[in-house]
């Protein structure tokens, strides 16, 4: 598969303040997508997402490092004929109507009129906004302008699709929708690189994900390698066996009804464990293994250590 | 292309903006005004209904360009309406020249209005009209052509009020550098003389496009002349719109 995004090495510095002092926010980058995947770029508040977002995009421009789109770099305007964006909290003309707003969009593109007129109405349909075609952008509530903003950033066909929190600000139903439309466009062979910080969203579609903190990438790679990779402990509920000798094998945590549960963190110390239990001629109730979700590695990596 | 279309879409911004329509109100006033003022004087009173008529669009037309120029680009930024925008296969040198080209017809058409009223105004007085009172009108627009670019560019680097003050000052000064000319040549050589010459080297001397008096006055007006002026507004508004796009091509929007 061929790669439709590139990231090598980028670094961008803002300097912050009255006294300007200059804070590294992105400490080399470097990250590539392929041709037909969602791309989950995860990271808590503050990480430098939308930072990366916006270099892509050539809204700001990088200290070091090189990006290329489509096949071209990033600066050169061709490489954005054929990407869509969607940035976080959207703010458009508002005083546009939704129709007149995603035409003057096509219009940047080139589009033919006949062209537009076909795919306006196509568009306002798949993000369910045709009852306010004619409604201007004013009066659109937050996740109505989500909506409006991802029609935008499809109207030119794109082969990538850049979202910058695209669920945000939605409700459980807007949200649902707003993921098929993703898995559909993914369908269609294009490309969706969304960022987030809501970690059940991009367990839900995501194919592969790289987690940014502090300006630096952490890990990346398909979702199933990095969550399965490790299983994180096992909870083991036994009965019969004293706190005491139990703690030299793992954490004994709550005791309720006689019933100990126990986290071994150790693969090594299962069986230790059972060979106790039955040495004490005590009982084991459940043997959990707990593999790791999305949310235990990317707590484990945002904790400070 | 791409410039057409963001023009179209700044002019329908610019025309929807309620300083217009106020700064319009009070220039029809002026020019009506200007009919008042003539019954309380003595001599031509034509000649005072064209003087202060003529100074009225120039005034408000220059008031229309700074205050509506200076928000234009900064709004965008502001409001991040521009990160849509940037994102699209467009270059920022055509953004900016579409807002400019947009803010630009926003101008010709309220020059339009005001110099409709104007003309119904000496039409009424006179029962004639002028062809030489549309020439007057038209150097007023290349002053703001020129104007508009100074605010633009004003307006990528700072606030609208910052901008508004730097091209507020830049028109008066721009109306009184041929007395800065005459400074120069009483002035002391040294430091101080040379720093002179060069503001006046660059400053621009607005006054070219100032030919009411003539107009008024039924004075000649040789073409070369004309030609002279209207260049110099079209070369130096290109001069300064290059600046600008040079600055606005490395900001950061974020
Ligand atoms: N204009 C700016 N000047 C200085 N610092 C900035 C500027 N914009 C962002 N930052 C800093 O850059 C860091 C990264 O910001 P960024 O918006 O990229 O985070 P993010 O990962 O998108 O966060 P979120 O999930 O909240 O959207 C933050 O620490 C922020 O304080
Ligand atoms: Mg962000």
């Amino acid at each position: 598969m061929s790669t439709i995004l590139s990231i090598d090495g980028l670094r961008k510095t803002f300097s912050q303040g009255f006294i300007p002092r200059r804070k590294e926010i992105l400490k080399g980058i470097s990250f590539a997508v392929s041709e037909g995947e969602i791309f989950g770029y995860l990271g808590p508040n503050g990480s430098g997402k939308t930072t990366t977002i916006k270099c892509v995009l050539g809204l700001i421009f990088p200290d070091a490092g090189r990006i290329e789109l489509c096949g071209r770099p990033h600066l050169d305007p061709r490489s954005k004929e054929k990407v869509g964006f969607l940035p976080e909290n959207p703010y458009f003309y508002d005083y546009l109507t939704a129709r007149e707003f995603l035409d003057f969009y096509g219009q940047l593109f080139r589009l033919a009129p006949d062209v537009r007129r076909e795919r306006i109405p196509a568009l306002l349909k798949l993000v369910d906004m045709e009852r306010a075609a004619d409604l201007s952008l004013r009066k659109f509530s937050r996740g109505m302008l989500q909506r409006i903003g991802l029609a935008q950033a499809l109207i030119n066909e794109p082969s990538l699709v850049v979202l910058d929190e695209p669920l945000g600000g939605l409700d459980p139903i807007g949200r649902k929708e707003i993921r098929d439309i993703i898995l559909r466009l993914r369908s269609e062979g294009k490309t969706v690189v969304l960022s987030s910080h809501i970690l059940q969203d991009i367990e839900m579609i995501c194919d592969r994900v790289a987690i940014l903190v502090d300006g630096r990438i952490l890990s990346q790679g398909r979702l199933t390698d990095l969550v399965s990779e490790k299983i994180l402990f096992t909870e083991i509920v036994l009965s019969g066996v004293g706190d005491r000798e139990l703690a030299a094998l793992g954490e004994p945590l709550s005791a309720q009804a006689g019933r100990t549960l126990l986290k071994v963190y150790d693969e090594a110390r299962i069986q230790a464990v059972l060979d106790l239990v039955r040495d004490r001629k005590g009982n084991v109730h459940s043997l959990l293994p707990r593999t790791q979700t999305l949310e235990d590695l990317f707590v484990g990596m945002v904790r400070p250590r | 292309m791409t410039v057409k279309v963001i023009a179209v879409n700044t002019f329908k911004e610019a025309v929807r903006d309620r300083i217009l329509y106020l700064l319009l109100f009070f220039a029809a006033a002026a020019i009506l005004l200007s009919r008042v003022l003539a019954m309380f004087t003595v001599g031509d009173r034509t000649k005072i209904i064209k003087d202060v008529g003529l100074a009225s669009i120039s005034i408000f037309g220059a008031l229309m360009a700074i205050l509506i120029g200076t928000g234009l680009v900064y709004k965008e930024i502001e409001k991040r309406t521009i990160f849509t925008l940037i994102s699209k296969p467009i270059r920022r040198s055509e953004f900016l020249l579409g807002k400019y080209f947009g803010l630009v017809l926003t101008l010709a058409v309220m020059l339009a209005s005001m110099g409709l009223i104007f003309l119904a105004l000496i039409l009424i007085q006179t029962g004639a009209l002028e062809g030489r009172l549309l020439l007057a009108i038209l150097f007023i627009f290349f002053e703001l052509v020129l104007l508009t670019a100074v605010a633009i560019l004003f307006s990528c680097f700072s606030t609208p009020i910052l901008s508004s003050l730097f091209s507020l000052g830049f028109y008066v000064i721009g109306h009184f550098s041929w007395s800065l000319e005459t400074l120069v040549k009483k002035a002391r050589p040294g430091l101080g003389k040379t720093l002179l010459r060069l503001l006046t080297a660059v400053l621009p001397d607005l006054e070219n496009f100032n030919i009411r008096t003539e107009v008024v006055h039924g004075l000649p007006l040789p073409a070369s002349l004309l030609l002279y002026s209207a260049a110099y507004g079209i070369v130096y508004a290109a001069f300064v719109l290059t600046v600008a796009v040079l600055i606005f091509r490395r900001r950061d929007f974020i």
